[in-house]
């Protein structure tokens, strides 16, 4: 264990720690853009710069590690000036339309000019002509909107160590850097798998859902949790609930309640929820009766099936019946499903969609 | 002309190699052709997004055509106070393009790019990476025609 | 004092730069063959005795560096910075051209000292022709049997300046993006393919022959006590002699300038003088009797760097020569960090105002500002660095500037 000094408190931290975590011990808040827990560090937003005794610069908390004897200050003068100016710099190219943007409530840029009262930039230049990043993607999922990028590179981390897909990164360099496919293409043309989990990663409003736009501001929605029905995996998601309408998917990353994906999902989690309020779902079974198809109850769909099962079984014997289970079922139940079939109706005609 | 997978095949034991192997595919295409951009993101086992981050990274490297003699103008401070301004005026006019543009026949190029290390005979040029010294704005046609 | 004092170019022009036999003809090789008779601790010990500090800008004393390498790492690596990217230098091209041996003796002594067996030269892409030259230089070792099982490879750069940093020049030669890491770890823990690795300048690795050969005593009797040796520099601008000079380090700058360098171009007077490179500050005629080794240098508030002296005479337009400056450093960044990537483009927004008469007293706050937040904040050196011209031009020729607004 090594001891330090942070904002006046003495605290114990082992050897290797880095400075953000001894800083957010000793309950100092730090603010951190391109920071992610799950990712290769960074070190390059500089928001979570911190004072050092002794040392000319501000250092990096995420990536300077603690040593013993430390003084650090985690909000002196020059901390703050700098946070603020590169607050502003990041503004000064920023199209700032937190009224309509998605992550309005969720981003962290608006959260740190909150917190350090940053208004306004005086750095966005004579013709207010900054880049234009904006990225038009027909893609039906994500939506780019580099104008609204800070150049973290969350996404460019997540997507390769996370999903592996390696579909992006940064090209070009210095002020003229942005995130792109190869060719600067779109997401279509690319290894892309529309898992979004850059869009789980992004802290602004740079990359958001397509399906969700428009329907409900994070603020406005009830987060409940479930388990996605798509496959047995068994991931854990948030379904964004306004007005007793599902209105949007995320994911929550706390191993403790996304103990199977922690946060990570597919395109079909985070994108194919339309359904469940859709007027085309079915929501009783229906029976067909002359060609025409009627709702009926769960009790009569079920004895009404069973009685078939039973007569093709009595008529032509049990290899006559076969049962095709799904993935979107858990594996308890496709033990079941195969129990059904072998003990009570007594074939082994039993397959499962994941094996085709 | 060589063909590309050949180009990049003879870099391929350099570990990390990638920008080796662009250097040589523009040595033979003066530019880094869209095919073999992803055969050496295949060759080098990198994403195709990482090669192309490489290739845009450098200003040297290019992924789009150019002309058969790429002009070079320095614009770093030493060049700039010897007078490379009416340099790189002179050869815009001469040849009838801006900067970062090629001649509608393809022959000339012209690019900013910054010291390359040639200060003792500021302003300079390289054409081809071949460095041209005390240019001069009267130098220019001499030295552009002497391009075949 | 003011005389030239040849020791990295003693042999300049006298023996072919490619042929390790000419230069052991001239007393090459035997610096390595020391060392190789050394204990390694020993060697790093003298080489730390010599004093000889890097080079490339920082200024580290190279044995110290070298004793930062784990010596139980299975692989080490020993890489050369000649990416020479700092305007107005080419002193490192220079010791290519007239002495390549020299530096390959060097490195292999360096290799011997970390139990190294690779070495990788990170030429800029600007300089083809030196790849040949040291291509060939290695292969003729290589066939002298010179470097023993020491192995040498070129790679080229391909026009970014942040290659010179270290840390980006090793990205570069795994064949990445030239983007810094973040430090510690440093190279010499955890460098190339994540091995150790020892990063130094072209003109720190080509003294350590004649450390060897002749001892760490003589060469610490060069020159300034705390930055002993010669340097070469390379005088741009509006000087008379626009060539380079090796010279002792306690030289002053004036001695430099109007002795070596002839003065100013066509007898007009002086006004200010640029040390380092365009990272440098720019400094007034009243500091002109500083000593240019690295600690006199910082006493003034500027930097040796690289070795280059970029001379303005009183007719030059500083502002604007700035106003270019600013622009290499927005072309230049790599844009993985925010205080640089968007800083560089601000100052040179606000420099291309105040240059063109449009500037206000408040763009010379948000200049002072920024560059204060950049010099803190920023990840590696080039960031850092980018606003000191600006900084030391409004302080010391702030009339200049009021005069444009
Ligand atoms: C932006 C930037 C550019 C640099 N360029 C060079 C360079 O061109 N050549 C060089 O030797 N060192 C350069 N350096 C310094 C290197 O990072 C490193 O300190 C040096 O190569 C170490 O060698 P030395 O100890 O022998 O000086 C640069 C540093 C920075 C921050
Ligand atoms: S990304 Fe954040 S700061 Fe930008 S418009 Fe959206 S909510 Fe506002
Ligand atoms: S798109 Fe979002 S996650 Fe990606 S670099 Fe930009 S701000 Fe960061
Ligand atoms: S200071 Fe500039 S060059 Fe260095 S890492 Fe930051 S953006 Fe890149
Ligand atoms: S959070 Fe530390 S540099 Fe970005």
């Amino acid at each position: 264990m090594i001891s330090l000094t942070i904002d006046g408190r003495e605290i114990q931290v082992p050897r290797g720690t880095t400075l953000l975590t001894a800083c957010r011990q000793a309950g100092a808040d730090i603010p951190t853009l391109c920071y992610d827990p799950d990712l290769r560090l960074a070190g390059s937003c500089r928001m979570c710069v911190v004072e050092v005794k002794g040392r000319r610069n501000l250092v990096a908390g995420c990536v300077t590690p603690a040593e013993n004897n430390m003084v650090v200050e985690t909000e002196s003068p020059d901390v703050v000036e700098s946070r603020k100016i590169i607050l502003e710099l990041l503004l000064a190219r920023h199209k700032l339309t937190c009224h309509t943007c998605e992550s309005d409530g969720s981003c962290k840029l608006q959260d740190y000019c909150y917190r350090y009262g940053v208004t306004d930039s005086r750095f966005t230049g004579e013709f207010h002509d900054g880049p234009h990043f904006s990225k038009e993607d027909a893609n039906p999922f994500i939506k780019r909107d580099y104008d609204k990028c800070i150049m973290c590179t969350r996404c460019v981390r997540a997507c390769e160590e996370i999903t592996g897909a390696q579909a992006i990164n940064v090209m070009n360099r210095g002020h003229h850097a942005k995130i792109a496919t190869i060719f600067d293409g779109n997401l279509e043309d690319s290894p892309c798998v529309f898992c979004g989990q850059c869009i789980m990663v992004c802290p602004v409003g740079a990359l958001t859902s397509k399906v969700a736009a428009g329907k409900g501001k994070s603020y406005q929605t009830e987060k409940v949790l479930t388990t996605c029905t798509y496959c047995g995996t068994g991931c854990t998601l948030e379904l964004n609930v306004k007005d007793d309408k599902v209105v949007g998917v995320t994911s929550v990353r706390d191993e403790n309640w996304s103990p199977v994906n922690r946060g990570a999902l597919c395109v079909k989690g985070r994108f194919g929820w339309d359904f469940i309020n859709s007027s085309d779902r079915l929501t009783t079974p229906l029976i067909r009766e002359n060609g025409e198809l009627r709702p009926a109850s769960w009790d009569e769909a079920l004895d009404f099936t069973a009685a078939k099962i039973k007569e093709i079984k009595g008529e032509h014997g049990p290899d006559s019946l076969a049962m095709f289970s799904s993935a979107r079922v858990t594996n308890e139940e496709n033990y079941l499903a195969q129990k059904l079939m072998r003990a009570a109706i007594g074939t082994n005609n039993v397959d499962h969609c994941a094996r085709l | 002309m060589a063909n590309y997978k050949d180009i990049i095949n003879s870099c391929r034991e350099k570990r990390g190699g990638i920008i080796e192997a662009f250097h040589a595919l523009q040595a033979e295409y003066n530019y880094i052709p869209q095919d073999a951009l992803v055969e050496a993101a295949r060759v080098f086992g990198v994403s195709e997004a990482q090669a192309y981050g490489v290739a845009t990274f450098y200003s040297y490297l290019s992924v789009e055509n150019r002309g058969k003699y790429i002009i070079r103008m320095c614009e770093s401070a030493p060049c700039h106070v010897a007078g490379a301004d009416a340099v790189i005026r002179a050869i815009e006019n001469y040849l009838d393009i801006k900067v970062g543009e090629t001649t509608a026949d393809g022959k000339f190029t012209i690019e900013l790019c910054e010291c390359i290390g040639q200060c003792q005979a500021t302003p300079v040029i390289t054409i081809n990476s071949q460095p041209v010294f005390n240019v001069t704005p009267e130098k220019v046609p001499e030295i552009l025609d002497a391009c075949k | 004092m003011a005389e030239e004092l040849r020791v990295l170019l003693q042999y300049a022009d006298q023996i072919n730069p490619e042929s390790a036999d000419d230069y052991v003809k001239v007393g090459g090789y035997k610096g390595l063959e020391k060392a190789r008779s050394m204990d390694r601790k020993a060697l790093i010990d003298e080489v730390k005795k010599s004093g000889l500090r890097g080079r490339g800008g920082a200024g580290f004393n190279a044995g110290m560096k070298w004793s930062f390498v784990p010596q139980d790492a299975p692989i080490k690596y020993v890489v050369c910075n000649l990416d020479e990217g700092e305007p107005g230098t080419y002193k490192d091209r220079i010791i290519c051209e007239k002495n390549a041996q020299a530096l390959l003796e060097g490195m292999a002594i360096c290799g011997t000292a970390i139990s190294s067996k690779q070495g990788y030269i990170y030429c800029r892409g600007e300089y083809p022709f030196v790849v040949e030259l040291l291509k060939n230089a290695i292969k003729s070792a290589k066939a002298s049997g010179a470097l023993g099982d020491f192995d040498i490879e070129v790679r080229m750069g391909a026009g970014a300046y942040v290659c010179g940093e270290e840390t980006a020049l090793i990205e570069s030669i795994e064949g990445h993006r030239g983007e810094p890491r973040f430090k510690p770890p440093f190279p010499g823990v955890e460098g190339l393919w994540a091995a150790p690795t020892v990063v130094n300048n072209v003109e720190t690795f080509a003294c350590l022959p004649n450390i060897l050969a002749n001892g760490a005593e003589w060469f610490a009797g060069i020159g300034a006590t705390r930055y002993p040796g010669t340097k070469i520099v390379t005088l741009t601008g509006d000087i008379e002699n626009a060539t380079y000079f090796e010279v002792p380090t306690n030289v002053t700058l004036r001695d430099v300038i109007f002795t070596l360098g002839g003065g100013v171009k066509n007898g007009k007077k002086f006004k200010a003088v640029q040390v380092g490179g365009t990272s440098g500050a720019f400094i007034p005629e009243q500091n002109l009797d500083t000593q240019i080794d690295f600690d006199s240098m910082g006493s003034i508030g500027a930097a040796l760097g690289s070795g280059a002296v970029f001379v303005l005479d009183e007719t030059r337009d500083i502002v604007d020569v700035v106003t270019r400056i600013s622009k290499f450093f927005e072309h230049e960044s790599c844009g993985k960090c925010n205080p640089c990537r968007e800083g560089t483009f601000r100052l040179r927004e606000i420099m291309e105002k105040v240059n063109a008469g449009r500037g206000t007293t408040q763009d010379m706050d948000n200049l002072l500002l920024l560059s204060k937040v950049m010099q803190k904040a920023a990840l590696c050196g080039l960031g850092q660095a980018a606003p000191i011209p600006i900084e030391s031009t409004i302080k010391h020729f702030r009339y200049e500037y009021l005069r444009k607004i």
